[in-house]
């Protein structure tokens, strides 16, 4: 077929909403090359769900359909989309930089000796190579940007990160629905994955919280934290972290804010002593108002806050929860 | 059993960043290095699993300039029984399965029954070496592990899927797995741990050239634009605390 092909994540025929943002990108991807963008979604009965498909703007929307991939396996997965792309021949897959999606696209580009380029942030294309397109990734936590190319030939393998592209850009057509039976049997799939399941009770639900006090690495030890406390009170706020403080145990991980705890949008965040990696952004990028204090000035969390400190948490916050009990008293 | 650990070794985080002439990278010459922070809590598992199943050998595996001996005799130091050094100087121009294939072809001669790897790299994070390793080498994986349990003849191990949710999994034996951080506490080297990693074997082996060109090139890296204009506020901390309570009182509207 050429063109772009983006495959779409569901789990008991409900979408991951970051398909949508992956079939967004699709879309427009292809506009930019002039080719066109079919989608496929994979289950052991995903038709219903690619004839939901069918109302976008796409060429063909493929339902991969076998009984041996109702459950996710990366096996399953592998196999089955391999023998898609084999017969469709896109020049670019794009998936949803998910965790399942992590789980199996690397395998999957194995197939094609490709390297899938994970976790893009942006695509762009320069006039004079318009079939070479641009994708940004981050490195180093996100202290630097950094451009990728692919070298042809193809298929090109990307997966695009949550919050890059917006679902609600997909465009509206027709596409034709066709169903994709791979050939697969059950000795193929090495795993045996249980039912999810949620380990707390979720007592803390930071979500519906308006304010929230995060902090992070910079805060040194566990002994410290009783600094981040006392301005989280004064502010009426929540208390959150980033992974690495609840990695130590120092509070539970139901306090964890990212693209492995929880996504808030309050009308307050304040980031105390974290970096910014893009695992934590994805969490709180949705804050009406990001308040970071960072003793690194070029700390990537300054890229998203809308009011910055660079400077020792250790002697500012002590301050700010002095000012902030008198300016309430 | 024979558990293979494959470390990467990267710049410290707190490293400062100069990106380099050609604009491609960074400049190398003002760094330190350091065990890569997820490959730290994999070498950790093993050395737990190896603690829980006694007569167990834990091979550490880092590819790279002589500079990563450091990082494998650490180690050591905290308990792996012997370390495979793949000297390799053009690293950088590998692509991730070039990397993986000069993995695999050191770690398929050692017949592992598990291979444990963090689930990224703090410095590239493309988060994708140990599951394409798994594939050049034919057997299961599975990723963001925070539990490894031995069950029969296989694994049981908990896998971190999104928002809080999780998984159990069961394979069979030999595996791959990428090891999430905060799945088990890390180990300090011991004194006694040092002193024993210094006659512990580290072997040397050199990395077969590239046996094919890298298909992804990282053209250029830069520091990223700002996505909003932050107003940086400034002075001594008294003066900074009163500006963010003025922010806080008139235009956030919290206070």
């Amino acid at each position: 077929m050429s063109g772009v092909l983006v495959v779409m994540e569901q789990r008991s025929g409900a979408w991951n909403r970051m398909s949508f943002e992956a079939l967004a990108a699709g879309q427009q991807l292809a506009a930019k090359l002039g080719a066109e963008c079919s989608a496929a979604v994979v289950g052991s009965d995903p038709g219903a769900l690619a004839t939901e498909l069918s109302s976008k703007k796409l060429k063909k929307a493929f339902a991969v359909q076998h009984a041996l991939l109702g459950i996710y396996t990366s096996d399953g997965y592998v196999a089955a989309l391999e023998q898609l792309i084999k017969e469709e021949n896109p020049d670019f897959v794009l998936l949803p930089h998910t965790y399942q999606v992590r789980d199996y696209a690397p395998a999957l580009a194995t197939r094609f000796q490709q390297v899938l380029i994970s976790d893009v942030i942006g695509i762009r294309t320069e006039d004079d190579r318009a079939d070479s397109p641009i994708f940004v990734r981050q490195l180093l936590q996100g202290k630097l940007n950094a451009d990728y190319r692919h070298i042809p030939p193809g298929p090109c393998f990307v997966s695009i990160q949550a919050g890059t592209f917006r679902a609600d850009a997909v465009e509206d057509g027709t596409a034709a629905t066709e169903t994709f039976s791979p050939r697969l049997s059950p000795d193929q799939i090495r795993n045996k994955p249980g039912e999810p399941f949620r380990e707390s009770s979720h007592t803390v639900d930071l979500t519906a919280a308006p304010v929230i006090v995060s902090v992070g690495r910079g805060i040194g030890e566990e002994g410290n934290l009783p600094i981040v406390e006392e301005l989280a009170k004064a502010l009426g706020a929540e208390l959150a972290a980033s992974r690495p403080i609840c990695d130590n145990g120092w509070l539970p991980m139901e306090r964890q804010v990212g693209s492995s705890g929880q996504t808030v949008s309050p009308k307050l965040y304040v980031a105390i002593g974290i970096s910014g990696a893009i695992q934590h952004l994805v969490g709180m990028k949705g804050s009406k108002a990001v308040l970071a204090i960072n003793k690194d000035e070029n700390a990537p969390i300054f890229e998203i806050a809308d009011y910055g400190v660079a400077g020792d948490l250790f002697e500012i916050v002590p301050e700010l929860t002095k000012a902030i009990q008198t300016a309430k008293s | 059993m024979k558990i293979v650990v494959a470390i990467k070794q990267v710049p410290e985080r707190d490293a400062p960043i100069h990106i380099a002439a050609d604009g491609r990278w960074i400049e190398e010459g003002d760094l330190n290095y350091t065990i890569n922070e997820p490959d730290a809590y994999a070498l950790e598992e093993a050395l737990q699993l190896k603690e829980k199943q006694g007569d167990a050998e834990v091979v550490v595996v880092s590819a790279g300039p002589e500079r990563v001996q450091s990082t494998l005799r650490e180690a050591l130091a905290k308990g792996a029984d012997r370390a495979i050094h793949i000297e390799c100087d053009d690293l950088s121009t590998r692509d991730t399965l070039g990397v993986a294939q000069v993995l695999a072809e050191t770690i398929k001669a050692e017949s592992p029954d598990l291979i444990l790897t963090g689930l990224q790299s703090d410095d590239l994070g493309l988060g994708q070496t140990g599951v394409v390793l798994a594939e050049l080498l034919g057997i299961p994986h599975a990723t963001i592990i925070l539990q490894v349990e031995f069950s029969g003849a296989g694994l049981k191990v908990k896998r971190e899927l999104e928002d809080g949710w999780f998984q159990h999994v069961e394979m069979p034996l030999p595996a791959l797995l990428t090891i999430q951080s905060g799945g088990n506490k890390l180990r300090y080297a011991t004194l006694m741990g040092i002193k024993k990693a210094k006659t512990k074997e580290l072997k040397t082996v050199l990395a077969a050239e590239a046996s094919a060109a890298a298909t992804i090139s990282m053209e250029r890296v830069y520091l990223p634009e700002k996505q909003k204009k932050t107003e940086m506020l400034t002075g001594s901390p008294q003066e900074i605390a009163a500006k963010i309570v003025e922010k806080l009182k008139f235009e956030v509207r919290v206070i």
